[in-house]
């Protein structure tokens, strides 16, 4: 049983990435958005460029695995299609990991190209395997923030609009931009509830020398918030269905 | 016969409505098997029931004798189902869709590509092949779509409506090919409300109205009890459901006329 999930897993993934993710809208959104929010941010605040590229990791890594959630979920939920992959013998969680590892995969495509440019183009030397933690963990945390944010409504403009707001209010609170040290007390209470914040920061000390400790530390957190979303998205994802 | 389907008590109920109403029936092996009724009867929810789209509300069923409730996956394996809409995938080829749901239901790596070309060349979709699914006409999905509910051979098909928005020749091609399925030993379980369809389709059909099974038997014997020529005319004598005209009248309103 297990293996027959797995195999669907993967191939509903690839189903999804030839059909949704490697066509313009997803690039744009997922990788066009994030670039030309910075630039112009820097451009209005100009200073080293080195402080941004943590934030800009944390955005791509967030709008690329969210670039097609609404459509490989509510999309395919208006056309019948996502009955379709239910009526095959796996269960109904392996179907919801298929459109989240489909995210996934999309966004550590999408956020290799940012930040392997990023790194060669301004020389930086960040320790190379915590990023890669950081990365990935992140790529599947966002991804199952959006499929259960997709599965909490119906239509995809449902889907679109819900997925917004916390896309827009992580940018503002989490430090991608302005550092959550310098914000009020209370705002930085909302930031620690909000998973990109310990993206950002792990990204960040990835950056600095002997971090280490520090960065298990988000990473962990960002593993609670993924258990939480993946858990939690499986069961509305099983109940929408029965 | 070995029953194929056995269904008891089954019912599913909404907020404030029970949409199927302890129906129970069996389907016997190799057969084409009607399940009839006006829009709205129950048929799609009885099939959705069946292949574990939705949990019945109370009653049991079991299929190719599997329990619907805890065996379901078992009973996907050897299933094909095709829906009311045809809800394959526009941006990949007619090829790809196949090939796709091979995957999907575990067909052997080898197989798959062998399996897709034969369906194409059955459903006479061969030529098309590499055009992508939204380019071909309603009768061309439709017809993929029972492909790709054939692809992993499955025993027992369930088709929803199939001629639903067909010309006369794709919907009598259709026909033939479901006599054909039939013949190679598959099993099938077929909604419609086209009764002439069901007529010449059906080895016995049963009539469901407002979510209860009323009748069931071989069309023959309905219109032989219910001493009429047609299995439209049976159908509309034992549901006691009329035709409804609507009728033009002087002043320009209408009016209802049964």
């Amino acid at each position: 049983m297990w293996r027959d999930n797995l195999r669907a897993i993967y191939y509903i993934a690839l189903k999804d990435m030839k059909t949704y993710y490697l066509k313009p809208p997803a690039i744009s959104w997922g990788i066009v958005f994030p670039i030309t929010w910075i630039l112009a941010f820097y451009l209005r605040m100009p200073g080293d460029f080195r402080d941004l590229v943590p934030g800009l990791i944390a955005m791509t890594i967030l709008f690329s695995t969210t670039a097609a959630e609404a459509v490989v979920i509510n999309f395919e939920l208006r056309l019948g299609s996502l009955e379709r992959l239910l009526l095959a013998p796996v269960t109904a969680w392996a179907v919801l990991m298929g459109k989240i590892l489909g995210g996934t995969i999309f966004g550590i495509m999408m956020t290799a190209i940012v930040a392997i440019g990023s790194i060669l183009t301004l020389g930086l030397h960040p320790h190379i395997g915590y990023m890669i933690i950081i990365i990935l963990v992140s790529c599947f945390l966002f991804s199952a923030l959006g499929a259960l944010l997709c599965v909490m409504v119906k239509e995809v403009f449902e889907a679109q609009t819900l997925l917004n707001l916390p896309r827009f209010i992580m940018i503002f609170l989490c430090g991608v931009v302005y550092p959550v040290s310098k914000m009020p007390v209370w705002l930085q209470y909302i930031s620690s509830v909000m998973p990109l914040t310990y993206t950002v920061k792990g990204l960040r000390e990835s950056f600095l020398p002997g971090s280490a400790p520090i960065i298990f530390r988000d990473i962990s957190i960002l593993l609670g918030f993924l258990l939480l979303c993946v858990f939690w998205a499986g069961s509305r994802f099983k109940r929408k269905f029965e | 016969m070995q029953n194929i389907i056995e269904a008891h008590e089954l019912t599913k109920s909404f907020e404030k409505i029970t949409a199927v109403d302890r129906v129970s029936f069996e389907v016997n092996g190799g057969e084409i098997f009607g399940y009839l009724g006006p829009n709205g009867a129950g048929k799609t929810t009885t099939i959705r029931m069946l292949t574990g789209l939705s949990k019945p509300s109370n009653g049991k069923a079991s299929i190719l004798n599997h329990d619907i409730r805890s065996e379901i996956t078992q009973i996907k394996k050897r299933i094909g189902v095709v829906p009311e809409s045809s809800n394959l995938y526009d941006e990949l080829s007619g090829f790809d869709n196949l090939v796709f749901m091979a995957q999907l239901f575990g067909v052997d790596k080898n197989e798959r590509v062998r399996r897709a070309d034969e369906l194409l060349r059955i459903f006479g979709l061969f030529e098309r092949k590499n055009d992508p699914f939204r380019k071909y006409s309603r009768g061309m999905k439709r017809a993929l779509t029972i492909a790709a509910a054939l692809i992993h051979k499955p025993s027992l098909l369930f088709l929803d409506e199939p001629t639903v928005g067909l010309d006369v020749v794709a919907a009598r091609s259709l026909r033939n090919l479901i006599k054909n399925l039939r013949s190679q030993g598959i099993t099938i379980f077929f909604t419609t409300h086209y009764l002439e369809e069901a007529d010449l389709l059906c080895d016995r059909v049963a009539i469901i109205v407002k979510g209860k099974i009323i009748r069931i038997d071989t069309p023959k014997a309905l219109k032989e009890s219910s001493e009429t020529g047609t299995l439209e005319d049976a159908f509309i004598k034992i549901t006691g459901l009329s035709p409804t005209v609507m009728v033009m009248e002087k002043g320009g309103g209408y009016n209802v006329a049964r």
